[in-house]
């Protein structure tokens, strides 16, 4: 092949047909309240860890979603299950049961069980 | 016998007894507080407009003193009876019992008591007022305005979804309202105190009506509101009486932090008590909303699910005052047409 000087990367483009469902698949199953998730920020303006460092729990979800376990695997250990989230979010989703679910989850898929 | 008894003299209740009047029916109104006109008499002016809601109350007021409706004041009902023959028997906080062939709920919403999202400082913190205080001020503003503790403010932000869309509050419904009226709060804002920074903190805006999306891009061209797309999660309070607010910007998936002086909570629409009331003495149906379930949402939204009971305006859920007005001349044509075939 000719070399033209440059590498591509990844597209950046999302491929809905092309998303991991692995672990949201997982999650819905236990939590499906985790489905109605507006997006509002509520979660990670409270959030104990997201004051401290980068870690963004609504922002994660939505990685999940699309299919971004790798991401995740690096991310969720900042949470510090304190809670807080859970007292806040309007759509009454039980945001820590969605952290526990995405742990467990994570670590099923690194056996490959599902 | 009464044609048509009118549960509330609010603009609903008023415009369903003129029109009924003019159709040659005979109205009584019953209405709880001194004066007619409901919520109207605590606003400032009205969405698109702007226009003074004096100038529409004075409009109904001169309506009702056309036609000599009659009208209870100081007076709330206490049940509604459906007797075996048809007709109304209803029960009133006075010596009065009526009988009517009909009748209208159109007894409104209440506001929700932002006191119940203690995380937003509502009676804690003196800077903090909700969207109905606002009003209120600004309704009996003279000379420059100023904040609860007495600043020419420089900084004020405006909340959406205050008792609403929010399962924490026992609300799930949107207000519908609230969006537009916090875009014409903040234009108002702005007009008065052009110094200020005015922040919008929304989860979704909610333009639906004419002349609403026009006002929203307004406010950004204009009047330069900064709109936030963050839910806020809490308040604190500053040694100075400024407030510091915690949302994240959603759009650039950061949290922050705003400093205000003055922080308004857009607070959104509750059935009210009264309609509980009516629901227990008579069996008439609610939504899971609490406000009163039309009989069908499209093709009989003023009918209930008890016959010769209607309904005229916000009982039903949240609606602006034109469609409250629209909403109240069709329970006359409704109530008309059951008239004529009973
Ligand atoms: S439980 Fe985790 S995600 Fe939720 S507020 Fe606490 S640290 Fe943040
Ligand atoms: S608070 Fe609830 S609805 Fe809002 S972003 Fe977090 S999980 Fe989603
Ligand atoms: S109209 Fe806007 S502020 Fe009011 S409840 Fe609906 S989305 Fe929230």
């Amino acid at each position: 092949m000719r070399n033209f000087g440059f590498t591509t990367t990844k597209s950046r483009t999302i491929d809905y047909e092309k998303i991991d469902t692995r672990l949201i698949s997982y999650i819905l199953q236990n939590e499906p309240s985790f489905n109605a998730c507006l997006s509002c920020g509520s979660c990670t303006a409270i959030c104990s860890a997201g004051n401290l460092t980068s870690f963004n729990i609504r922002k994660l979800s939505l990685q999940i979603r699309l299919g971004d376990i790798e991401n995740t695997k690096l991310e969720i250990d900042k949470c510090m299950l304190c809670g807080k989230c859970l007292l806040e979010c309007p759509r009454g989703i039980n945001t820590r049961n969605v952290i526990m679910l995405i742990k467990k989850g994570l670590n099923i898929i690194d056996k490959n069980e599902i | 016998m009464i044609d048509v008894l009118i549960i509330g003299g609010g603009i609903a209740g008023i415009e369903t007894a003129c029109s009924l009047q003019d159709l040659g029916y005979e109205t009584v109104i019953v209405e709880k507080e001194r004066t007619i006109g409901g919520h109207l008499n605590n606003w400032d002016t009205l969405f698109p407009t702007h226009r003074p809601a004096s100038e529409v109350l004075e409009y109904y007021t001169e309506e009702t003193r056309k036609r000599a409706l009659t009208i209870y004041l100081n007076t709330y009902v206490t049940s509604i009876i459906k007797l075996d023959d048809g007709t109304f028997e209803v029960n009133t906080s006075r010596d009065v019992i009526f009988h009517s062939k009909t009748v209208v709920i159109a007894s409104g919403y209440s506001l929700f008591n932002a006191e119940r999202k203690e995380e937003y400082g509502y009676k804690i913190y003196d800077n903090v007022l909700t969207s109905a205080d606002l009003e209120k001020k600004l309704k009996t503003l003279n000379g420059e305005f100023k904040t609860p503790t007495d600043k020419v403010p420089e900084k004020i932000a405006f909340i959406h979804c205050v008792g609403s869309r929010d399962e924490k509050s026992g609300n799930h419904y949107c207000s519908k309202l609230c969006c537009v009226t916090a875009v014409k709060q903040a234009i108002h804002m702005k007009q008065i105190c052009p110094q200020a920074d005015i922040f919008c903190c929304y989860m979704d805006l909610r333009m639906y009506g004419p002349g609403f999306e026009e006002m929203y891009r307004e406010a950004q061209e204009k009047y330069h509101i900064q709109f936030i797309r963050g839910r806020l999660s809490e308040v604190g309070e500053n040694a100075d009486g400024t407030l510091q607010l915690k949302v994240e910007d959603t759009l650039a998936a950061r949290p922050s932090k705003i400093k205000v002086d003055m922080l308004v909570l857009m607070v959104g629409m509750e059935s009210p008590q009264s309609t509980a009331l009516f629901k227990e003495t008579c069996g008439l149906q609610c939504a899971p909303n609490r406000f009163i379930q039309p009989n069908d949402h499209h093709i009989g939204s003023n009918k209930t699910n008890i016959d010769g009971l209607f309904t005229a305006g916000t009982s039903i859920g949240p609606m602006s005052i034109f469609d409250t007005i629209n909403h109240a001349k069709a329970s006359a044509i409704t109530i008309k047409n059951y008239l004529s075939r009973n």
